[in-house]
């Protein structure tokens, strides 16, 4: 078990002919992913690597080939179109790799997302994407690095998710599910939609969970965490010497006044009973001395 | 990206935002002419840079105030003491910014202030506006001490700003007069339009004033826009102004490099955000102090992590490196390839810690050690702060 994804997600890959699209479609592919459409509009009728059918439409990828995931690649100008088109396709999962997407186009897509009777639901933008590992891999994060397990994790970070997922693999504990949700200002999931699965979700035993820096999304997830969820949680915040006012890489990345400092996280955090890592090099450490473990 | 109040203003005007008459000039020889051209006796004479507090700051030669009103007869003075003077306020830090223009307004009297503010409310995803009654004033401090003082306003983007909305906001800060409604009515629709078709991160007028004679005027305006969405607007482009930049942070975006530029003396150069402000928190979590933020992004390659060197090594505050990488997609032989690459193309002499993880990493760590450059290998992220920490307090004892 697992949430989102598993080894009968059908992918729909949008924006499969361009360069980042097919250096990850193979490699998805290659890890086990079941890859059963590609969509470029006017390529319609090729076979990508001689297999996966091209279409003119996402739509066409769910009618033909019964998509019922779409991961989108296509450039920052385009993205915010493809993802109303998955919408509109009625795709249930679409996860949004793109990185660069003006806040404003996410703006539009986030109130179509919240329309009453939409059926989808967007990882990302900005975001490694999601991962359950031995059956599933959609997005660009390295494969190898997980392995299969119940340990449930979210992060609005790349390459800081690999490293704690590392952390755990290296430890000897696994993932359930690995989901990357963005660096973005606005975005389709969040943390506290993230816990609330690995709460939920019976093959999930604990949870880590990575922010940073902006917004308030991690204290909204802490105060759930603390009134509804029994599994261990461990957490982790990057930013802690980030300089006011600055974004840093990530355009949701941003200390605004008193707002979205990593002190109030880490506090709301440990407050919610949540134990939170002092470096990030032992966010699997203080997971498993939190899960008594270690 | 920011922009100026004048270049503010001169927006505000196209989109029918009522401002006081202003003229923005760079050299000392139009300020007869532009001081002029105004009406009234009394000019507010303004140094333009993108930093907050400039009313209080003081220049460097010890001039105070970046902001002061003046006669027709001692603005050019005045301005003449400004600019080229560099001025510090709470916001730029002790070196301060050379201001490059200043900006001749007409003096206003003021009966009332007002703070208006758009910006997107991350929490919904939608544009909030925000108004207040207490102008002039912090608004964060307003909003912990007197929050009925504040109106907070979601509009949802599909619809766009509703005469309902604008009416509301209007009779909260008093503007239910017949006249100033319709003032009030243009300068709210022109200030969402403006965010909203230039992509504005913020627009923020404070004061918004009401003056003796019942005009509703923007008295200050500050703009900013969303970096990501500048490819559709050259013309905003045009109005960045790079010395109120970094230049190493100017080189870095040519290059696809996400730097930032900070006060420390070890520089870290990492892949991905996230990670990369970790680093610096881990450099500060064992004593140490990191002189920037550095994402080389997730296709890290030799070139790129040439002209990374490059950029940290042009802060000459820099005392040690640590490099750390996550080869996840981009394989740590190849990572290992361009450090050692680059290291001996710029002639790197200041210590140098690397931590290399993901695939391949051991051909990675063994090509670094068989490289001859002199350089310490780390196992794990905690290691490479501490051994960098340790190496820099040791050479600067």
């Amino acid at each position: 078990m697992s949430v989102l994804v598993n080894k009968d997600t059908r992918v729909v890959v949008s924006g499969i002919t361009g360069g980042t699209g097919t250096f990850h479609t193979r490699q998805c592919i290659e890890y086990g992913t079941n890859i059963v459409a590609g969509v470029t509009p006017g390529k319609g009728g090729l076979l990508f690597d001689e297999k996966v059918p091209v279409f003119n439409t996402i739509a066409e990828s769910v009618s033909k080939e019964g998509a019922n995931a779409c991961v989108i690649y296509v450039p920052p100008p385009f993205a915010a179109d493809a993802i109303i088109e998955a919408i509109d396709a009625e795709i249930p999962l679409i996860i949004c790799i793109t990185e660069g997407i003006p806040v404003n186009d996410m703006a539009v897509v986030k109130s179509r997302l919240m329309q009453k009777g939409c059926k989808s639901r967007l990882i990302g933008p900005n975001c490694p994407g999601i991962i359950t590992p031995g059956e599933c891999k959609i997005g660009i994060m390295p494969g190898y690095i997980h392995t299969p397990g119940n340990v449930g994790v979210v992060s609005r970070s790349g390459t800081l998710t690999y490293e704690a997922v590392w952390q755990l693999t290296c430890l000897g504990y696994g993932q359930s599910t690995v989901i990357g949700i963005g660096g973005d200002p606005i975005n389709g999931t969040s943390h506290l939609d993230a816990v609330k699965m690995f709460a939920e979700d019976p093959a999930t035993d604990a949870i880590v969970m990575i922010g940073e820096i902006g917004g308030d999304g991690e204290q909204i997830a802490a105060q759930w965490l603390k009134e509804n969820c029994k599994k261990p949680v461990a957490a982790f915040i990057a930013g802690r010497t980030a300089p006011k006012g600055r974004r840093m890489g990530h355009a949701g990345a941003i200390v605004s006044g008193k707002s979205g400092g990593a002190e109030d996280k880490i506090k709301a955090l440990l407050d919610a009973g949540c134990a939170v890592a002092e470096t990030p090099s032992v966010i699997g450490e203080t997971l498993l001395k939190h899960w008594g473990k270690m | 990206m920011n922009i100026h109040e004048y270049q503010a203003k001169e927006l505000f005007k196209e989109f029918g935002i009522a401002i006081p008459n202003g003229v923005a000039v760079k050299s000392e020889n139009e300020f007869d002419s532009a001081i002029a051209s105004l009406n009234g006796d009394l000019i507010v004479v303004k140094s333009q840079i993108h930093a907050g507090g400039r009313g209080k700051g003081t220049f460097v030669d010890g001039f105070q105030g970046g902001v002061k009103l003046a006669s027709k007869a001692e603005a050019a003075g005045i301005a003449k003491k400004m600019l080229g003077n560099t001025l510090v306020t709470k916001q730029t830090g002790p070196a301060g910014r050379q201001v490059g223009t200043v900006y001749f307004t007409e003096a206003s009297d003021i009966a009332k202030e007002y703070y208006l503010s758009l910006l997107i409310d991350r929490s919904t995803g939608k544009v909030a506006i925000i108004a207040s009654t207490a102008g002039g004033m912090d608004i964060e401090k307003v909003a912990e001490e007197t929050p009925e003082q504040i109106m907070k306003m979601i509009v949802d983007a599909d619809i766009g700003l509703q005469p309902f909305q604008v009416r509301k906001l209007g009779f909260f800060l008093g503007f239910g007069a017949k006249e100033l409604m319709k003032q009030w009515t243009a300068i709210i629709k022109g200030l969402y339009k403006l965010f909203w078709t230039k992509d504005c991160s913020m627009v923020e007028v404070n004061p918004l004033i009401l003056t003796e004679d019942n005009r509703i005027l923007a008295l200050d305006a500050k703009v900013s826009f969303d970096d990501n969405a500048l490819f559709r607007h050259p013309e905003i482009l045009e109005l960045r102004d790079p010395h109120e930049e970094d230049p190493k942070e100017i080189e870095a975006s040519k290059f696809g490099l996400n730097y930032i530029a900070l006060d420390g003396n070890i520089a870290c150069m990492v892949n991905g955000a996230g990670l990369a402000m970790s680093t610096m928190d881990i450099i500060k979590h064992f004593g140490g102090n990191p002189a920037n933020f550095l994402d080389v992004g997730g296709g890290a390659n030799e070139e790129a992590i040439t002209q990374a060197f490059n950029i940290l090594l042009k802060d000459k505050n820099v005392k040690g490196i640590l490099v750390n990488i996550f080869g996840g997609i981009m394989r740590c032989d190849v990572i290992a390839a361009g450090v050692i690459a680059a290291v001996k193309n710029v002639g790197l002499t200041l210590p140098l810690v690397v931590r290399l993880e993901g695939t391949n990493v051991e051909i990675g760590r063994k090509m670094l050690a068989e490289s001859g450059i002199k350089l310490t290998t780390a196992d794990s992220l905690a290691d490479a702060a501490e051994k960098i920490v340790k190496i820099v307090a040791e050479e600067n004892k």
